[in-house]
């Protein structure tokens, strides 16, 4: 019975989890990029501004749901679900401690990567669906980035997976509690972050929405409560891809070898998922928007021949490693 | 009028007597001293394109009705007379070249093929007085909507809205207003498509974040790389030049705040220079001083909204947030000086408002000591950012020939190489007492016009030490009789100071007839008032030229080819504000 119950209450409180972390995070990042900014950010409701997150969600509910009289109305109203469902998906294999996951299957990590590969679907239907210029840029420059940020996103993994010798996300963990990967994978966290940015489509590398390029880019036309799927969708791939940083390189629920298990795992989890995840706030307060052409050329360019270079040091150290063996 | 002293005033002028005959001008005394001759229509185009040579910009072009104007002695006949005004920037060289229109037949030959940004001139000078310019490839309205009727700025046109018939925008109106904002790419020349793809027409703008106002652009697309642009002007369009006429000559001060509304004092400079030139006002030291104090303080307050911004356009989030706290700081100096922020409207005819407060310097000193070192942090944060120069070098490039072709003044012309600065040139209102260097920059991109400007406000800080540390003492306004009333305890005296306080007060002073337009270096270029007095109470005509007019003009000559991103690179290196193209 509980055997079963387990994996149904749990994705029950991720979902909620995932939806109300989203939302908390909303404030979070307002709070600390005003914090960086020297000004308060949100402040007004409830304890530290907290209410602000009530606030927001009763205005993005009760909103008009309106759909353009141009727009394509079916696929405008499907996009922005897709990217919530994807997401969500995606966190069905992450390992949130040793016995606190939905599902360990050994191709866990090909699963979240084509999770992530199918929130890429909301942003270009929901940039063409819309049938506005803005949106319809917002849409190509989305497809263009996704599609080639998603191959090195990919590759990035390869040397993690080489030298756990699994997909399994559960195996991925343990086979770091020596050393974590980011040590013996850097070039590979590298360009898994950097991927990961694009991916979930944050500043720097937001062109797909390019305020001050395209207006609102992709979602210009969204209002509501289908554009705050739009950002529940951007927060859940936020909070995704800084759970997989830690599972695949910062060795997941375990604490550092030289501490020990000081903290419960799945505290361990948490707090290194929220410094992640500053880590991504900082980024966005801190870097300018590069161009469409030159974030192309750097992921083709730059990214492309590092992740091939460690993917064939991390080959030829394993060979050897167990040939000396 | 006056011929033998303005005949000769330079070798220029000499030059073109001797080519086309002293009889076919009329030269006109103004009293800003820029040589004014009147010529004929018929020689109009020969005798510019003698004069392209020696003067390499075409600084203003505008239009007067002088169908009601009384003292205009010695000037020829004319309806309507339009003015070219040219600046040679190698010889520091003005002159102003009038034409006599008559209302029956307002039709002049187009001189764009001589200075291209006689474009938007002349579009503006059809649109506010009806001047036809033949051979115009679009002589379209540019300040006032398409639907307008009438010419604006016409002596019978109304200047109120309670002189005009009730407004109504009924659903008629409205779909005619909407259907005449449509965008047609063929008025502009444009193909809707080329051999092997079709293009993209986007409208960006007037609504659009990264347009600083209210400015529209209608590009030519071919996937994001920019084939041509319309820029469409005049959504912030508030009739300052029409307001004028109403005003006294007082009481136009703090309209001017509002053309450059980041520029604020800077305004009412340019301005009062031109009236205390037509009323031979000589302003007390102390007035001076102050003067360029706030007008340097202002200076910075503009640079760094541009700072902000342009950092921000392109997509760096922070450092807007870090200005904006020194721009505050900055108006709290404001405020305890002029009691006023963003527009203090505080400079007088003759000189200041009121006299410096007790314990002003204080404030400054703090302010100057407080600012270079976040200059220097945000030349790290910002400038020397690896992205930053990578969307902004080499973007957005135009020569210095460009420049000067297109009418660019200010830090956009000295980023071109050129240190054409006219507080150094022509050292108005005492800027020859201050030491100060012009910086310039080379490759006229988007990134040097903003290293331009940072280093402008360090040298503004220099000069506000300089005024902090040698303050004159003295009166802060002139005993003129056109600016100050005379002192009230011999009003009760006597009754010719009594009526002359009141007349000065109730309609405000006369001043005397003539003409005179002074430059300044203003924050985005070079702005000055051309103003007519007909001898009275208010302007004849007030001729407003905002540096960033003719500088939105160059944008489809710069962004051609680039994309839309690099086109907003290069919007906000511009650095305008849509009240200064407007008016």
């Amino acid at each position: 019975m509980s055997e079963l119950m387990m994996p149904v209450l749990l994705a029950l409180a991720i979902l909620l989890g995932g939806v109300g972390g989203a939302a908390v995070l909303t404030w979070w990042e307002r709070r600390l990029l005003g914090f960086w900014q020297d000004r308060y950010g949100p402040n007004r409701l409830g304890p530290f501004g907290i209410g602000q997150v009530l606030a927001d969600m009763i205005k993005l509910l009760t909103k008009d749901d309106w759909v353009p009289p141009f727009a394509d109305k079916v696929v405008f109203i499907f996009a922005p679900t897709a990217i919530v469902v994807a997401m969500m998906m995606g966190f069905a294999v992450v390992p949130f401690a040793p016995d606190v996951m939905i599902i360990d299957v050994n191709i866990g990590l090909l699963f979240f990567l084509g999770m992530t590969s199918l929130a890429v679907y909301s942003v270009l239907l929901g940039g063409l669906a819309s049938n506005n210029k803005y949106a319809l840029l917002g849409g190509l420059r989305s497809a263009a980035q996704m599609v080639s940020y998603e191959v090195f996103m990919g590759l990035s993994l390869m040397g993690v997976v080489m030298m756990s010798g699994s997909f399994s996300l559960v195996d991925i963990v343990e086979a770091q509690s020596d050393v974590w990967f980011c040590f013996s994978q850097a070039l590979g966290l590298l360009v898994f972050v950097i991927a990961g940015i694009a991916e979930s489509h944050r500043l720097p590398f937001d062109l797909p929405e390019a305020e001050h390029e395209l207006t609102a880019g992709f979602h210009t036309e969204y209002g509501g409560m289908k554009f705050a799927m739009f950002m529940l969708g951007e927060y859940l791939g936020l909070m995704l891809i800084s759970c997989m940083i830690v599972t695949l390189f910062f060795g997941g629920w375990m604490g550092p070898a030289v501490i020990g298990p000081w903290l419960p795992p799945l505290a361990w989890f948490g707090l290194k998922v929220f410094l992640v995840i500053n880590f991504f706030v900082l980024l966005r307060a801190a870097i300018p928007r590069p161009r469409y052409d030159q974030l192309m050329s750097l992921g083709w360019k730059v990214m492309l021949p590092i992740t091939l270079v460690n993917l064939v040091i991390t080959g030829a150290v394993l060979l050897w490693m167990e040939g000396a063996v | 009028m006056q011929t033998a002293e303005t005949l000769v005033h330079s070798q220029v002028e000499e030059n073109l007597y001797r080519q086309f005959g002293e009889d076919l001008f009329v030269a006109q005394y103004c009293a800003d001293k820029i040589p004014t001759v009147w010529v004929s229509r018929k020689r109009l185009i020969e005798v510019l394109e003698f004069l392209k040579p020696s003067f390499s910009m075409l600084y203003d072009l505008f239009a007067i009705d002088e169908r009601t104007r009384v003292h205009r002695d010695g000037q020829p006949n004319s309806d309507f007379t339009v003015v070219y005004q040219l600046l040679s920037m190698e010889r520091n060289q003005d002159l102003r070249i009038k034409v006599a229109l008559a209302e029956s037949d307002l039709s002049l030959p187009t001189i764009i093929a001589i200075w291209p940004n006689a474009n938007w001139y002349e579009r503006e000078a059809w649109d506010m007085f009806g001047v036809d310019f033949t051979g115009h490839p679009n002589l379209f309205r540019i300040l006032l909507p398409p639907t307008w009727e009438g010419h604006a700025l016409r002596k019978d046109h109304p200047a109120r809205a309670t002189e005009m018939a009730p407004f109504e925008m009924g659903p008629e109106r409205v779909a005619k207003e909407q259907e005449a904002l449509r965008f047609r790419p063929e008025d502009w020349g444009m193909k809707a498509e080329s051999e092997d793809s079709e293009f993209m027409f986007l409208n960006l703008g007037p609504n659009h974040p990264s347009v600083h106002g209210v400015f529209r652009i209608a590009l030519q697309l071919d996937g994001e790389v920019i084939m041509d642009s319309v820029p469409d002007i005049g959504y912030h369009h508030r009739g300052a030049e029409k307001m004028a006429e109403r005003q006294t000559w007082h009481t136009f001060i703090p309209y001017s705040d509002r053309i450059d509304y980041l520029g604020g004092v800077m305004n009412n400079l340019a301005y009062i220079q031109s009236v205390e030139t037509l009323a031979g006002i000589e302003v007390p030291e102390r007035a001076k001083v102050i003067r360029i104090m706030l007008a340097e303080l202002f200076r910075i307050s503009s640079h760094l909204v541009f700072y902000g911004t342009f950092v921000q356009d392109v997509g760096q989030m922070s450092p807007v947030f870090y200005m904006f706290v020194d721009r505050e700081k900055l108006f709290g100096i404001v405020e305890a000086i002029t009691g006023g922020r963003m527009h203090p409207a505080w400079f007088r005819i003759g000189g200041v408002a009121q006299d410096l407060p007790n314990g002003w310097d204080r404030m400054i000193r703090e302010f100057l000591d407080y600012l270079p070192a976040r200059l220097d942090h945000y030349d790290k944060m910002a400038m020397q950012n690896k992205m930053l120069k990578e969307r902004t070098v080499g973007i957005g490039v135009y020569t210095q020939q460009e420049a000067l072709d297109w009418g660019v003044t200010g830090p956009g012309l000295r980023a071109t190489g050129s240190d054409w600065d006219v507080r150094k040139k022509r050292p108005y209102g005492g800027y020859d007492q201050f030491d100060f260097e012009v910086p310039t920059a080379e490759n006229g991109d988007c990134y040097d016009r903003a290293v331009l400007r940072i280093e402008e406000m360090r040298q503004s800080l220099k000069i506000i030490r300089q005024c902090v540390d040698n303050m004159p003492s003295g009166p802060y306004k002139s005993e003129h009789s056109a600016t100050t009333p005379p002192p009230k305890e011999r009003t009760m005296e006597d009754i010719e100071t009594l009526i002359h306080h009141f007349l000065n007060v109730s309609w405000g002073p006369v001043i005397p007839e003539g003409e005179a337009s002074v430059m300044i270096e203003a924050t985005k270029g070079i702005n000055s008032y051309h103003l007519i007095s007909d001898r009275s109470t208010n302007s004849y005509r007030t001729r407003i030229r905002t540096p960033s007019f003719p500088h939105l003009q160059q944008i489809p000559l710069i962004s051609k080819g680039l994309m839309i991103p690099d086109l907003i690179a290069i919007i906000a290196s511009i650095d305008f504000v849509m009240a200064d193209v407007d008016r």
